[in-house]
């Protein structure tokens, strides 16, 4: 770009043929240090909640994640193999957009990424829904599309793409992973109760739970199932209902606000003393609740994430870049950013590579990211399932202890689950797979 | 196992003792102004943000425990003193006497707006304000252990209650409230200062609104997106009980606290239907909801 319009100046001072000649010399030059694309930029859109419920929780943390990441490796200051300047050379230019507004929205903002702002790729997508909405469009569209959080397994179960990608592993690995733990820790479970959000997420994590329980404890008997409305905030009624029929565990993937709530209000009332709670998707509400987080709770984090995440130098170092940036550790939707962004580097710089230096097309995108494994702060992360576009990863469990003189919430008991235990194999549907009796699971503890 | 009745009849009191506070005001709001108030939800997210502000502060300056409960009513005062000016006369005024429908949508538009005030003011990280929800300790009811709190607010709801009904009906400046609730014209004509009464009922409806966040604040995690569950529910209420009609939102609490109730302990999946059949049939025989009268179509 700098040097077309350098040449342009020269041309109207009147030196049009020793301008062009001095241009194209540079240019030659230029050529032979370093790749042809090393002026150009890599547009991503990144597509999470800015506002509403989900924000505090999941969307802000990503975005933030995003944004330390981003500069992180404009500045080339990632650790190997993610230490080349941008996206192997080509500075990254991040467009960031709010998720709020509901799948109608999503889908025409995200044509508006691809045809206004002209981005590369867009990466994105907390809310199942949106998921959902906006596949097909990518696909239509023939552009790059990285789902980096939603956790319906329905998106590559029921429909089949060659430009869209997961790079998490969906929610059925959430609920086995704990009905497994209970299993692992020998958790009395005689009788369990539920208590999860009336939609589709809260649906299908109840559903996976009382598949993977009838497997692993078929004597178990369900007893309450309640289903508060997304957002209700008041629980006094659920909760007077969880203890009018004790049971031994009560399971829940309530999130955000809502787990909030539930914590503050079920707490003082003695329900964490009257049943071993589990919480499907708790990690993110520790730093906030501290103290208030009851001790002994079994948790999930849906990966390996956060206190649970598995020490290497990659994860020590995305750990201090978070924390030094925002004064707080980075939890489950950030990490699950980071592990989007990781994959999207490596896979511009294996796709350009392959372009002969050039900047990629979709295509040859896709074909980088399908069956591409690599490695992220919360382990390896394999696109094993949906014909190479949905993620397996390793997860981990564990339970809650309020540490007064570090004045957190700590992890202890941490069981961990090899990806291939608590994922489907890549020919089985997720709700057949654990109705089957999770044929081929490897390395269940 | 199924809940006692006694659960039942004390889990839909204290729901509904919640809904009526912020129930209270948007039907007074309408009454007054004739405004199907979008952004109550938004005054009551306030609340629970200046709340969460003020007993912080209260703690600073190491105020006794109780005081936090006087910290919490006084940025119930501050949201209404700073907020009602600025929308009511800044903006809602411009618009009276217009279709119904473009008030609908204005109020709508501060509703977002609002939203984004909160995270622009606060930020998008979750407060929280436990410490007065362990003020009245815990009582045990059968099986069940139950906060204090949770009955000091059904204290709260019937004072708030009791106030509004006695300001209306035994003081003149209710009954001048009343006078233009029933005639605007007449009553302005009478020389009722029609817009300061506009100011005056939209001020108290914000206040209720802000005081219902206020006092829920310790029982949640205060953070973006807590203004739109409560103001859908309280739509209920009001249609239920008649718009604009105290001892309606009062009622339409009760019953959709009971009904809510009922169905959590008896059928879980029916906790959302059973307050919107229960709307559905008053509405079938009674349109414009239990307590409001069939008013004359002026000509």
């Amino acid at each position: 770009m700098a040097t077309q319009s350098g040449s342009k100046q020269t041309k109207r001072h009147g030196a049009a043929l020793r301008g062009v000649a001095s241009a194209a010399a540079l240019c030659a030059i230029g050529a032979m240090s370093s790749p042809a694309h090393a002026q150009e930029t890599f547009k991503v859109g990144i597509v999470s909640f800015l506002s509403g419920q989900a924000a505090e929780s999941f969307g802000i943390p990503a975005v933030n994640g995003a944004k330390v990441l981003v500069d992180a490796f404009n500045k080339g200051a990632a650790p190997a193999p993610y230490n080349k300047t941008g996206f192997g050379g080509m500075k990254i230019e991040a467009v960031y957009l709010d998720e709020a507004g509901g799948a109608t929205k999503q889908v025409q903002e995200l044509r508006n990424l691809y045809d206004r702002e002209k981005v590369d790729a867009v990466v994105g997508y907390v809310s199942s829904g949106d998921c959902l909405a906006v596949a097909p469009v990518a696909e239509e569209m023939k552009r790059f599309l990285i789902l980096y959080d939603c956790g319906t397994p329905r998106v590559f179960e029921d429909g089949k793409f060659n430009y869209v990608f997961r790079t998490a592993a969906h929610a059925t690995m959430d609920n086995v992973a704990l009905v497994r733990y209970l299993k692992a820790k020998n958790v009395k479970a005689n009788t369990y109760n539920m208590i999860n959000q009336d939609y589709a997420w809260g649906q299908d994590s109840k559903k996976d739970f009382t598949l993977s329980m009838e497997q692993l404890f078929p004597a178990s008997k369900l007893g309450q199932d309640q289903l508060p409305k997304f957002g209700a905030g008041q629980y006094g009624t659920e909760i007077s209902a969880l203890m009018s029929s004790p049971a031994d565990i009560t399971h829940s993937s309530l999130w955000g606000g809502d787990l909030q709530a539930f914590i503050l209000q079920a707490g003082p009332r003695g329900l964490f003393k009257r049943t071993q709670m589990m919480l499907s998707a708790g990690d993110h509400v520790l730093p906030g609740l501290g103290d208030k987080m009851p001790d002994g709770v079994i948790l999930g984090a849906r990966g390996a994430y956060g206190l649970m995440s598995p020490k290497s130098p990659l994860n020590d170092w995305w750990w201090d870049l978070y924390s030094k940036a925002y004064n707080v550790y980075p939890v489950q939707a950030p990490y699950r950013m980071a592990q989007a962004l990781l994959g999207l580097k490596l896979v511009v710089e294996k796709a350009t590579a392959a372009n002969g230096g050039k900047k990629p097309s979709p295509e040859q995108l896709a074909a980088a990211l399908k069956d591409m494994e690599w490695d992220s702060p919360a382990g390896k992360i394999k696109m094993a399932l949906a014909d190479g576009h949905q993620a397996i990863q390793d997860t981990a469990i564990g339970k809650t202890r309020y540490d007064a003189a570090k004045k957190m919430v700590m992890i202890d008991d941490i069981q961990r689950f090899p990806a291939e235990c608590v994922n489907p194999p890549a020919n089985m549907k997720s709700e057949e797979w654990i109705k089957a009796g999770f044929p081929g699971a490897k390395g269940c503890p | 196992m199924t809940a006692a009745p006694l659960t039942i009849l004390i889990d839909g009191l204290t729901y509904a003792s919640w809904l009526f506070i912020v129930a209270l005001g948007l039907t007074l709001v309408f009454g007054v102004l004739k405004i199907l108030n979008i952004a109550h939800g938004s005054f009551y997210a306030l609340g629970a943000y200046a709340a969460a502000s003020f007993v912080g502060w209260a703690a600073t300056m190491q105020w006794a425990p109780w005081l936090s409960l006087v910290a919490m009513l006084l940025a119930a005062v501050a949201v209404a003193a700073v907020v009602a000016p600025l929308t009511e006369r800044g903006l809602l005024r411009f618009f009276y006497g217009r279709d119904e429908v473009l008030l609908v949508l204005v109020t709508y538009a501060m509703f977002l707006i609002l939203e984004d005030v909160t995270k622009l003011v606060w930020g998008a990280n979750p407060y929280y304000v436990s410490e007065p929800y362990a003020l009245f300790g815990s009582v045990d009811v059968g099986r069940q252990t139950y906060v204090g709190y949770e009955f000091a607010l059904v204290g709260l709801a019937v004072i708030v209650g009791l106030a509004v009904w006695w300001g209306l009906n035994r003081t003149r400046q209710g009954k001048i409230v009343l006078a233009v609730i029933h005639s605007p014209e007449v009553a302005s004509s009478m020389g009722v200062n029609v817009s300061r009464v506009y100011m005056l009922a939209f001020s108290i409806g914000i206040f209720l609104a802000a005081l219902g966040g206020a006092f829920t604040a310790p029982m949640i995690s205060v953070q973006p997106g807590v203004s739109v569950g409560v103001i859908i529910v309280s739509f209920a209420v009001v249609i239920i009980g008649g718009l604009g009609s105290i001892e309606g939102a009062a009622i339409g609490a009760l019953i959709v606290g009971l009904a809510r109730s009922l169905a959590v302990h008896v059928m879980p999946v029916a906790e959302l239907f059973s307050i919107y059949v229960v709307m559905a049939v008053v509405l079938m025989f009674r349109p414009e909801g239990l307590f409001q009268r069939v008013q004359a179509r002026k000509i």
